[in-house]
């Protein structure tokens, strides 16, 4: 079987880790804050699954659904929060969101 | 057994029965209890010495273990020996005489029962002083007679003056009695005990060139110990003071009994003091200076009982020399006799007191012969026995003393005859002053006699001040100290005679048949009489090289620098430091999620550069 | 159930009842937690009727355990050493209780329930033998007192309560660190099973290993004593406590760092502690003169009280770090006075703030002539407070100096200078306070002492006499637990009797040791 290498999975793995952290570091809007920390999620995914199958061991697979469930969560307390959020400051702007500075 | 223990406990019970129930109960409770406790005591005292015969070997009780710790065990053990017999008698009888004159010199005080408990309390630690079978409970009992004293001089607190002399005999009392501790606790690291006689046995045996400096040093604190409670340069300061105590305390503790504490001290521990040679010189030269010392600052007093102050000061002086040229037993005589005439003279000047409505000035006194003419006879006798004029009791001791000290060292010799001569003349010029001459207090004031309450112990004290000197008290002591009896020289004797008498005729010309030639005298001789007259000062001198400094140094230095800008600074410095770092750190907490991503993702940088540098984990 | 453990337990289930009752009734808090407090202190006498001095081992021992991994046990058990101690503190806190009564009036209920839950960690201190629950007891203690403290103080009760905490926290800390080095070492918290194995030579510290060890609890006791200059929270923390605040503080609380010392810090390390002494000794000493001196010129008597503490517990630590029988002994009955005559002084300060609402000594003067009784039961906690003869302190301060002249005449010396001080300022105290004529506020509010202050004194009066005369009923048990603390600190300990100044008694000294 002549299988895409691993390094590929690793760097796209690795690329789609990079653009979450600069758009969570960049962007403003709330939502894509998210969207960029979901994208990080699953960037970690693809390198769990890779690694799994690389060694022939179930544990990668298994993380990677805890992890799917823990961001279903989080998606899901997340987008409530920013619901209430909206309702309340009526912005998107994470800029504006700094109640908890000391 | 022949209960030993009951004579200290009549005076306790005495003091727990006023003490408990004295505030509610009749004045006649009071004094049956106070008087009566001490009264069953000096009988039990005659029982128990009448029961043990002449006392060869020490009679000794052991009670129950007070301490017990490791080897160490420290018993309530009391002990009748032949010195400890002279003692008991001396405490319980004049304690005795001194609880009925008080009767009538405290009856219209408020605080009577607590002026009973108290002088009970100090019967009973006196006679624990006296009767203890090892150094600790002596030393309780000289804490607790102390006490008893801090309490009586500052009987009448309401007054600083009392309170502060109070204060001071505690204070400077405790100054000796640090001494005092720190020979018991060579005594105990050296010889394991406190028994007086392993100890002494102790002493005896064991050889005198690895131990003659331990012991040296032991005696001297020991005397260090002495000067503090019998009240000798450099520690007497506060007995003058002491004064301030209604007078049958000055005539109790401040003259017959707790003072002499010292030489007891000194002479039951006689054994130590014939090893250190250097501490026994040491003691006789304290002796006589203060003898001395005390003497010229007795010349020029005005109050009486601050000139009998410095008259016991100076007498104390004197069996500290006797004890210190090696005639303990003379001491001890002087003790005895000082006992009898010195409290009379205080008790005497009690009842003149009383009779003046407490007037204590002597020059504001004069002419009471006639008012108070039992006063005035039993004062004359207790003056004619201090000034040693034979065959009164003062001429025996005194003359005892005199003739060991020339046979030890002539100069201590002439010391103490001229403080004779001193004695008397201050004596009899206080006796002039009080009873001769016109009377120079207030007009409205009609001088009285005392009650015979009071009379009657001055009376029995006046016998026992003109005939103590038969009651052959050396030679009941012989056995307890090897003595080497001086041979007795007639001409020594017949000097310090005519040092005593030229002391009475002169305060005669003085203050009777030249009366304003003392004051003349006095400007005459200015400054040096400023000195004599101001105590030399010493009182102020302490207080601006000791008191003060320690004082302020506390204050300013110990408490305000040390402790609260130093050590408490750096404390505070401390935690203003955790703040001001906590200031900085939190301007990191700004609230804006994406800086803390921002952090994270630098901190991760970190931790991916770090192992690339160092490796990872192995 | 041991009575031990019901000595330990009962003080909670007080906690708990006091916490049922409801908060406006203020009488049912007060007299339950009286109650609950007599009830154990009865308890814990049992535990001295029952005591055996004979038996060289712990008694009343539970041990089972409790967590299981790491394996920590409750394992409880008291000796000669801890005995009286426990008592101590059953004894202060009824009187704790007592003193309380009118003096507390707001937040009634938690205070007592702290009160009460305090005794079960004091008890717990003085009881426990798993190092581990040594260090929860240990906590435990702490944390009401930082509240009685910071809630029911005086103005700058804030301050003090948060010194208090910090001080005694940065200590614990490094105890902590020590215990669980020690655990990683020997895989047990076990104290008598360490003890064993250091006994035996099973365990073995390098030189360097047994100093850190020991300074980690040292420091951590002596923070508690208080050693000087650790020092500075004492008086901070008794001027702004309330008084029964002040009464268990110093009664019992600063015992935990001296009985730990003598618990732990001996018998662990047993060369590290001799090698330090000197100059631990050197710094009670300090703490004896210096904090004398700085309590004689203070103008709060609380917190002339407070430095006075320093001084007395300055003999403690000099006693402890004598390494004798009569030192230690002296030291462990030294405890116990001051426990006694320095808890009453805080009572009877308290007496007074009651009536005149000030803690300035200035603010008194001439107390005796209204209230006679509290002058005479102040006088004799004062002589008790500076060592006469007949009275408690007395013993325990001459059993230290002679146990401490036995190794070091010079020490003695200058710890006895401390004696003279502490008459100097106690006297200048009750002369300001109760002599002279009574100033117009003191006549007006000063009255004497009412039944219920009667019967809170009273106990402490009678323990004064009883300990300075009948001393039999007391030392045996702390000698025998004392020979065996001795016995610990000379097994596989390598040292040799220092060269000692020429004239002492260096024999004496051999043979001592």
């Amino acid at each position: 079987m002549n299988a895409v290498p691993l390094s590929w999975y690793l760097i796209l793995s690795a690329v789609l880790f990079s653009l979450g952290v600069a758009g969570f570091l960049v962007r403003r809007n709330i939502i894509t804050v998210f969207m960029s920390i979901e994208l990080m999620l699953n960037a970690v995914n693809l390198s769990f699954v890779t690694f799994s199958y690389q060694f022939k061991q179930a544990d990668g697979h298994i993380f990677t659904f805890f992890v799917m469930v823990v961001a279903a969560a989080e998606a899901a307390v997340g987008l409530a929060i920013i619901l209430a959020l909206v309702r309340t400051r009526r912005t998107l702007e994470v800029d504006e969101v700094n109640l908890l500075k000391f | 057994m022949l209960h030993l223990w009951l004579i200290p406990a009549f005076p306790l019970a005495g003091f727990l029965l006023n003490g408990l129930f004295g505030r509610r109960a009749p004045k006649l409770f009071v004094n049956l209890v106070g008087v009566g406790s001490v009264a069953l005591s000096f009988l039990w005292v005659l029982n128990t010495l009448a029961a043990l015969g002449p006392l060869e070997t020490p009679h000794i009780e052991r009670y129950f273990t007070w301490i017990q710790s490791g080897e160490l065990r420290i018993g309530f053990d009391l002990v009748a020996d032949r010195l400890s017999a002279v003692m008991m008698l001396v405490v319980t009888g004049v304690g005795l005489l001194i609880h009925v004159y008080s009767i009538g010199y405290m009856a219209h005080e408020s605080g009577y029962y607590r002026f009973f408990a108290y002088l009970n309390l100090f019967m009973f630690f006196m006679l624990l002083l006296v009767m203890a079978g090892n150094f600790l409970l002596l030393f309780v009992g000289w804490e607790g007679v102390g006490l008893c004293s801090y309490l009586l001089i500052g009987f009448w607190f309401l007054k600083k003056s009392a309170a502060d002399a109070g204060k001071k005999a505690f204070i400077v009392n405790r100054i000796g009695d640090f001494g005092f501790s720190l020979a018991i606790y060579l005594i105990v690291a050296h010889f394991g005990t406190l028994d007086f006689d392993p100890v002494f046995a102790a002493v005896r045996e064991r050889p005198l060139e690895t131990d003659a400096g331990l012991l040296t040093l032991v005696a001297l604190l020991l005397l260090v110990g002495a000067t503090g409670k019998s009240a000798q340069v450099p520690l007497y300061v506060w007995l003058p003071d002491a004064m301030e105590g209604p007078t049958p305390v000055s005539a109790l503790i401040h003259a017959a009994t707790m003072v002499t504490a010292g030489v007891y001290m000194t002479a039951r521990c006689a054994p130590i003091y014939l090893q250190a040679p250097i501490a026994l010189e040491a003691v006789a030269w304290v002796g006589a200076f203060t003898a001395f010392f005390a003497a010229t600052i007795g010349l020029a007093q005005h109050d009486i009982k601050k000139v009998f102050a410095y008259s016991t000061i100076s007498q104390l002086g004197y069996m500290f020399l006797g004890a210190g040229v090696g005639a303990f037993s003379a001491g001890i005589y002087h003790l005895v006799t000082h006992a009898f005439f010195k409290a009379l003279l205080f008790l005497g000047a009690g009842s003149v007191i009383h009779a003046l409505g407490g007037e204590q000035d002597l020059r504001r006194m004069g002419g009471l012969r006639k008012q108070a003419p039992v006063t005035f006879w039993t004062l004359l006798c207790a003056a004619v026995a201090i000034a040693g004029v034979p065959p009164f009791s003062g001429f025996h001791s005194k003359d005892a003393i005199l003739l060991a000290a020339h046979h030890h060292s002539p100069a201590l010799y002439w010391i103490g005859v001229v403080t004779a001569a001193l004695t008397a003349f201050y004596v009899f010029r206080a006796l002039f002053l009080a009873f001769f001459g016109d009377y120079r207090g207030d007009p409205h004031h009609h001088p009285h006699e005392s009650p015979p309450v009071m009379t009657v112990p001055l009376m029995a004290l006046a016998a026992l001040s003109l005939a103590g000197g038969y009651f052959g008290v050396p030679a009941w002591l012989e056995p307890m100290f090897p003595v080497s009896e001086p041979a007795h020289d007639v001409a020594l004797v017949v000097v310090s005679v005519i040092a005593g008498l030229a002391g009475i005729a002169t305060a005669w010309w003085f203050y009777v048949a030249r009366p304003g030639l003392a004051d003349r005298v006095a400007a005459q001789l200015g400054g040096l009489y400023q000195l004599v007259y101001n105590k030399y000062f010493v009182d102020e001198i302490y207080g601006a090289a000791v008191v003060r400094p320690v004082v302020e140094g506390s204050e300013k230095l110990a408490w305000r620098t040390l402790d609260v800008s130093v050590i408490d600074g750096m404390v505070n410095g401390l935690g203003a430091r955790a703040q001001s770092l906590g200031d900085v750190l939190r301007r990191i907490q700004s609230g804006n999620v994406r800086s803390y991503a921002a952090w994270v993702l630098f901190g991760a940088v970190l931790v991916v550069v770090a192992f690339g540098f160092w490796g990872g984990w192995q | 159930m041991t009575l031990l453990n019901l000595c330990l337990a009962l003080p909670v289930a007080g906690f708990l009842l006091i916490l049922a009752i409801p908060k406006e009734n203020h009488r049912a808090i007060r007299t339950a937690a009286l109650a609950v407090s007599l009830l154990v202190f009865g308890l814990s006498l049992g535990l001295a009727v029952r005591f055996d001095t004979s038996l060289p081992a712990y008694q009343f021992v539970t041990n089972v355990p409790w967590i299981a991994s790491p394996a920590i046990r409750y394992h409880v058990g008291i000796d000669g050493l801890s005995l009286w101690l426990v008592i101590l503190s059953t004894l202060l806190t009824p009187v704790g209780v007592l003193v309380s009564w009118r003096y507390i009036d707001r937040r009634v209920k938690e205070f007592y329930a702290l009160l009460i839950l305090m005794e079960s960690g004091l008890i717990g201190v003085f009881v426990a033998l798993d190092l581990f629950l040594f260090y929860v007891f240990w906590e435990v203690s702490l944390i009401p007192m930082y509240f009685l403290i910071g809630v029911w103080g005086h103005e700058r009760r804030i301050y003090a309560a948060v010194k208090f905490f910090l001080f005694t926290m940065a200590g614990s800390v490094l105890m902590l660190a020590a215990i669980i080095y020690l655990y990683t070492q020997a895989a047990t918290f076990d104290y008598p099973a360490i003890l064993s194995l250091v006994a035996e030579g099973r365990l073995r510290f390098s030189p360097l290993e047994e100093t850190l060890l020991f300074l980690g609890f040292f420091l951590a006791f002596a923070i508690k004593v208080p050693l000087f200059p650790l020092h500075t929270w004492l008086p901070d923390a008794h001027v702004e406590a309330p008084t029964a605040g002040s009464v268990i503080l110093a009664s019992v609380m600063l015992k935990m760092g001296t009985y730990g010392l003598l618990r732990f810090s001996l018998p662990l390390f047993p060369s590290a502690s001799r090698e330090h002494a000197p100059w631990i000794a050197v710094l009670a000493i300090i703490g004896i003169i210096y904090g004398a001196l700085v309590a004689m010129v203070q103008p709060n008597m609380k917190k002339l009280v407070a430095y006075s503490s320093v001084s007395h517990l300055g003999f403690v630590v000099l006693g402890i770090f004598s390494f004798t029988q009569l030192g230690l002994d002296g030291a462990v009955y030294q405890m116990l006075n001051h426990g006694i005559s320095t808890g009453a002084l805080f009572v009877l300060v308290g007496f007074l703030y009651e009536r005149r609402h000030s803690l300035e000594i200035a603010d008194y003067g001439g107390v005796a002539t209204p209230a006679p009784n509290l002058a005479v039961v102040f006088m004799i906690t004062t002589l008790a407070s500076i060592g006469l003869p007949v009275l408690n302190n007395f013993v325990g301060e001459y059993l230290v100096l002679q146990g401490t002249a036995q190794v070091n005449f010079r020490w003695t010396v200058f710890a006895a200078i401390g004696i003279i001080l502490s008459a100097c300022y106690m006297l200048w105290l009750y002369q300001r306070a109760f002599f002279g004529a009574a100033p117009e506020p003191v006549r007006a509010h000063v009255h004497d002492l009412s039944p219920r202050e009667w019967s809170a004194i009273l106990p402490l009066v009678v323990l004064m006499v009883w300990m300075g005369t009948a001393t039999q009923t007391f030392l045996p048990p702390i000698g025998a637990a004392n020979a065996r603390i001795l016995e610990h600190t000379r097994q596989n300990v390598e040292f040799h009797v220092k060269q000692r100044p020429p004239g002492a008694a260096s024999a004496e000294v051999a043979r001592a040791r």
